[in-house]
Order: C-alpha cells, then sequence, then structure tokens
C-alpha cells in the first residue's frame, strides 16, 4: 500500500496560511492557574435577558425553520432602519442587505467576492487577525499599511495613496480599531474617500465596533460623497449588544455586490438560525437602552486602564473606540511576547503581545478592558509590580494632572511593597 | 439639587459597588477627585446617599436567618394619618424595612430573625399589641431569588475563554 502524505492532501494556500500569532500564547494560558484574563476580545456582559427572553419565545412559538438566504425580512427592514436612522444611509432591505454569520463570515463572503487572483488588499496595520488571511484564501494579496501610535494609529490619505499599485482593488478599514481602539474623523475618512473614488477602490468597512466611540460622532463610510456604492459595510450584533456566541452579523452595499455575496452564502451556510435572527431583532428594537449602559461602563474603564498604565511608566495610547488599550512595552526591554509570556508566568494575567496584529504591533500589547474593575484593579496591582521590576520607574505625579495625592501614595504604597 | 449627569454617574458608580474610591471614580469619570469628593459630600449631607450597605447571602456562610413579611392593616390617627402607629412600627430593630401601600393592607413590614418562634413572638406580643393595629398576616419567607436588584445565585459566572482575538 502506497504511503499517503496527508499533508499534500491539503491545499496548499490552506496549509501555508500561517497560524493565528496567539495561538502558542493561547496554550500557555490554559495551562497556568489563576489567570486573571484581559486578553477576550468580547463584552464581559452576558446577552442582556429581554433578547435572550425574545429567544426563548421564539423557540415556544415554533420559529425553528430556514429563513430566506437574505434573512429574515423583518431583520433586514429593522437593520436598514437603524442605518438611516443612525448615520442617514439608505439601503433597501430587500436587495442590498444581508444576514450573515457574524461580521467574519460577511468579511469572508466580500473577499470571495470582489477579489480575483493577485488583487491586492490595502489593510492599515496593526490589524485584526482574520483581515489578512480571509484576504489570501480569496486569491488576493495583503499589503499593509503600517500605523504607529505617534500617528494615533491613524491611517492617511497620502499613505492609501502612496500604497495604491495597478493591482490594488480593495481598502479594508475597521475603525474604531482592533487591536488599537484608534478612531478615524470624519474629515480624515472623507479624503481617504476622494483616493477611493479616483482609484475606483472598493472599500470594505468593517465596523463592528460602531457603537462603542467614545469621543465623538463613529463616521459611517458609506455616508461620505461617493461611498454608498463602492463601501462594503459590514456591522454585526457580537460587541454592541454583547451576542458574541449568537453569531449574527450583516453586509449592506450594492445590490450587485450583496446580491454575489448571498449567492455564496446561499451554497455555503444557507443562511443564519433563526433563533439568533430573532434575538437580533429584538436587540434592534429595544436594545438601545442596554447598550448605552453597557457603553457607558466601558467608557469608564477606559479612562481607568489608561491612566494605570500612565501612572505604571508605560506610554498607552489614548484609545477613543471599541474595548482595548494598546500600551507600548518597549521601556521594559522585553519584546511583546517576552513581555506577554513573562507577565502570565509572573503574576498570571494574561493578555495579547501586539505582534499577533501585525509586524507594526511590536513593542506593544493588546489590552481588553471588557473586565469587571475589582479585576482591572487587580491585574494592574499585578503588571505594576511587574513592570516596576522591569525597571521601568513608576511616573511622578505632580499638579496639575488630574489625580489625587491619595491615589498617588496608594500607587507609591503598592510601588514599596514588591 | 439638580441632578446632572456627573452626579448621576457618581450615584450609579457607587449604587453598584460602594466599595468605589473617591480616586477611582474620579478617574473613571475624568474629572478632579475633590470634585467627586465634593459631590459625595454634598449628597450625604442632603440624605441623598444614606449608606453604604453591603448585601450579603448569610446562607453562604452557614448563618441561619428567618425573614418574615407582615401585612399589618391600622387605623390612621387624625393629623398623623398612618405616620405615629408606623413610626412606633418602624423603631424596632427587628424591622428591616416597611413600606405603605395601596391595597387590602396598609404596612408591608420586613422582619428578620433568629428563628420562627422570634419572629413569631415579636408579631404576637409586641407588633400585634400597639394600639391602632387591627390585624396582622404573617408570610415566611421560604427562599430569596433577588434583592435590591441583585439575584441571590447568580449562574451567570464568566464563561469567556482566556484569550480571544
Amino acid at each position: 500500500m502506497t504511503q499517503t502524505n496527508w499533508s499534500d492532501k491539503v491545499n496548499p494556500v490552506v496549509r501555508n496560511l500561517p497560524p493565528s500569532g496567539i495561538r502558542k500564547f493561547f496554550d500557555l494560558v490554559a495551562e497556568t492557574r489563576g489567570v486573571i484574563s484581559l486578553g477576550v476580545g468580547e463584552p464581559d456582559f452576558v446577552t442582556p435577558w429581554h433578547i435572550r427572553e425574545a429567544c426563548i419565545y421564539s423557540l415556544e412559538k415554533g420559529y425553528t425553520m430556514y429563513t430566506s438566504n437574505w434573512g429574515l425580512l423583518e431583520l433586514r427592514e429593522a437593520v436598514a432602519a437603524d442605518l438611516a436612522r443612525t448615520y442617514n444611509v439608505n439601503y433597501n432591505p430587500r436587495n442590498e442587505i444581508l444576514i450573515t454569520v457574524g461580521v467574519s463570515e460577511a468579511l469572508d463572503l466580500a473577499m470571495r467576492v470582489l477579489l480575483q487572483p493577485g488583487d491586492e488588499v490595502l489593510i492599515p496595520e496593526p490589524s485584526y487577525v482574520s483581515y489578512a488571511p480571509c484576504t489570501t484564501l480569496a486569491g488576493g494579496v495583503p499589503v499593509f499599511m503600517p500605523t504607529g501610535m505617534e500617528n494615533g494609529f491613524r491611517i492617511s490619505a497620502e499613505q492609501v495613496q502612496a500604497s495604491i499599485t495597478p493591482r490594488t482593488k480593495v481598502l479594508l478599514l475597521c475603525y474604531p480599531n482592533n487591536p488599537t481602539g484608534a478612531v478615524m474623523d470624519r474629515e480624515e475618512l472623507a479624503k481617504i474617500a476622494e483616493v477611493a473614488v479616483a482609484n475606483d477602490l472598493m472599500v470594505i468597512s468593517d465596523e463592528i465596533y460602531d457603537r462603542l466611540t467614545y469621543t465623538g460622532r463613529h463616521t459611517c463610510m458609506s455616508s461620505l460623497p461617493g461611498m454608498r456604492e463602492r463601501t462594503v459595510l459590514l456591522n454585526g450584533f457580537s460587541k454592541a449588544y454583547a451576542m458574541t456566541g449568537w453569531r449574527v452579523g450583516y453586509a449592506a452595499g450594492h445590490p450587485e455586490i450583496i446580491g454575489a455575496m448571498t449567492k455564496i452564502h446561499q451554497y455555503s451556510m444557507l443562511c443564519t438560525s433563526i433563533t439568533a435572527q430573532m434575538a437580533a431583532l429584538e436587540a434592534l428594537k429595544n436594545g438601545q437602552p442596554g447598550m448605552r449602559r453597557m457603553v457607558e461602563h466601558y467608557n469608564r474603564r477606559r479612562h481607568l486602564v489608561v491612566q494605570s498604565f500612565k501612572d505604571m511608566g508605560l506610554p498607552c495610547f489614548e484609545p477613543g473606540g471599541a474595548f482595548y488599550a494598546f500600551p507600548q512595552v518597549t521601556g521594559t526591554g522585553l519584546t511583546s511576547e517576552e513581555f506577554a509570556e513573562q507577565l502570565l508566568k509572573q503574576e498570571q494575567v494574561a493578555l495579547v503581545p501586539g505582534n499577533a496584529f501585525g509586524g507594526s504591533g511590536e513593542g506593544f500589547v493588546r489590552v481588553s478592558y471588557a473586565a469587571s474593575i475589582d479585576d482591572l484593579s487587580e491585574a494592574f496591582r499585578r503588571m505594576t509590580r511587574f513592570v516596576r521590576r522591569c525597571g521601568v520607574r513608576p511616573r511622578v505625579i505632580s499638579a496639575p494632572v488630574k489625580i489625587s495625592g491619595s491615589q498617588s501614595a496608594r500607587i507609591e504604597g503598592i510601588c514599596q511593597t514588591i | 439639587m439638580v441632578l446632572d449627569n456627573i452626579t448621576r454617574q457618581i450615584l450609579e458608580l457607587l449604587e453598584d459597588n460602594a466599595k468605589l474610591a473617591p480616586e477611582e471614580i474620579a478617574v473613571m469619570l475624568d474629572i478632579d477627585v475633590a470634585e467627586v469628593q465634593g459631590i459625595i459630600r454634598e449628597l450625604e449631607d442632603k440624605k441623598a446617599i444614606l449608606s453604604y450597605m453591603t448585601l450579603i447571602n448569610w446562607e453562604k456562610v452557614g448563618e441561619e436567618k428567618v425573614s418574615a413579611l407582615i401585612e399589618v392593616r391600622i387605623t390612621p390617627q387624625r393629623d398623623v394619618g398612618f405616620d405615629a402607629v408606623a413610626e412606633r412600627i418602624y423603631r424596632f430593630p427587628e424591622v428591616r424595612s416597611m413600606r405603605l401601600m395601596s391595597g387590602t393592607y396598609d404596612l408591608a413590614v420586613f422582619l428578620e430573625g433568629r428563628s420562627m418562634k422570634e419572629v413569631s413572638h415579636f408579631v404576637s406580643t409586641k407588633l400585634a399589641t400597639i394600639e391602632g393595629v387591627v390585624s396582622t398576616t404573617t408570610h415566611f419567607v421560604l427562599k430569596t431569588y433577588k434583592q435590591d436588584g441583585v439575584i441571590m445565585e447568580d449562574g451567570e459566572e464568566d464563561r469567556r475563554l482566556m484569550i480571544s482575538p
């Protein structure tokens, strides 16, 4: 019998796809006891009860069947109404909105519809871990546009223009950003939109964190002049309504694009689970007050986290959205991975090394503040000890910073106990 | 006192977690700590903040307590209505909370004691004998599911993975 080389059975594109940058770290966390995790990219709130209750009720009423490939019309209408109300962009719920299995599926569909082999996709970096692999799987070539703390992890129109080649097909944006928490204002996005129009680029705009914007108002890419037609707007329910496990997202855009995405969707996913769609409908109908309360909580923790890093002596970019902080750890003399691993081993605090999000994330770590105040406080006590051991001096607190003498004493007190 | 946004947020934070220090609240709301302290002091002075309580599930530490809801009907008195009799009742330390109700009875009195015997004794000898008390109906609490907005046996622990992208 001939020996089978199983590796050869796997499509080389998939075989050569690098594993997620945090897989090794994930195993390490799993075998460590007493860990406080700030590495989780999902809300620490359970889905609000009224949404869960609507789902239970839908099951009781026997909603257990397929829906249209596009998704429940009522849900699509609610999505269209929400986009019109929030951003003043109008989509026809019948042929311009597709309900997907999370934004992840919508992203995959958009890539597969838009890209031909060799087409280039411009991606700001650091970037969410699945953007580049999704591009590669669709036959495209990811082209990264590095950003840094000095420019607020934002890209500029000039940078986009300079990255364009004859093969550039798509610009992929994610603001508020995972992992940095960066946001872009309307003016900056409008300039980028002009470049997109001038160069006939399609824009995939992942706006999953749009409701978690703390400074200013979120700008919806398709609300900008000339962008409604050339934007594939991706959004979902995971972050704003604490519904990560339900897997409901949507794509909105030109009927040609959305129709093509629906073709793939109907042969693969067929439709999103009706149970989850019923829950999403309830979220859109009655979930706004609960969502606003959650956002308020995140915002308070955001202040606490940024201040804590500053006090610790680590430079931290002030995130304007999402629920991540992205402090720079080069002052400790450690790489991102070394910092994360040593912190986990010595103080049992888990966070994600910045290089998991691409080369320009090196020197940073991603800290999720979707955690309780108690967990955050304890994690920062431990981190302060660790950073101090690495030789980083805590910030000298002097007037007129917004922190009291007693807190300064408290922080110093923590440092003295090491 | 006008309830502005900052004051409302301070109250919500403290209602949620009375342990929070003014320094922490100041950072969370991005305001000066002296301002937080000033607002809290003013709220305390005006009795808007009455107390900083801890909600304890005594069963978890093996402490047996008996709680009862007593429906009390009373005869209102000239000028003071229900208030004079009410005060005589709520002054007893055994009374944990009390409210004037509309409906078939007047006062809802929540009692706490070490045993059913102790609660029964209090009702029959102290409460029912007060002049103006027409009748009492005692309901013993079998189980507390939720108190002051807090679910006592909340099974909603953090089930998230330790790391996710």
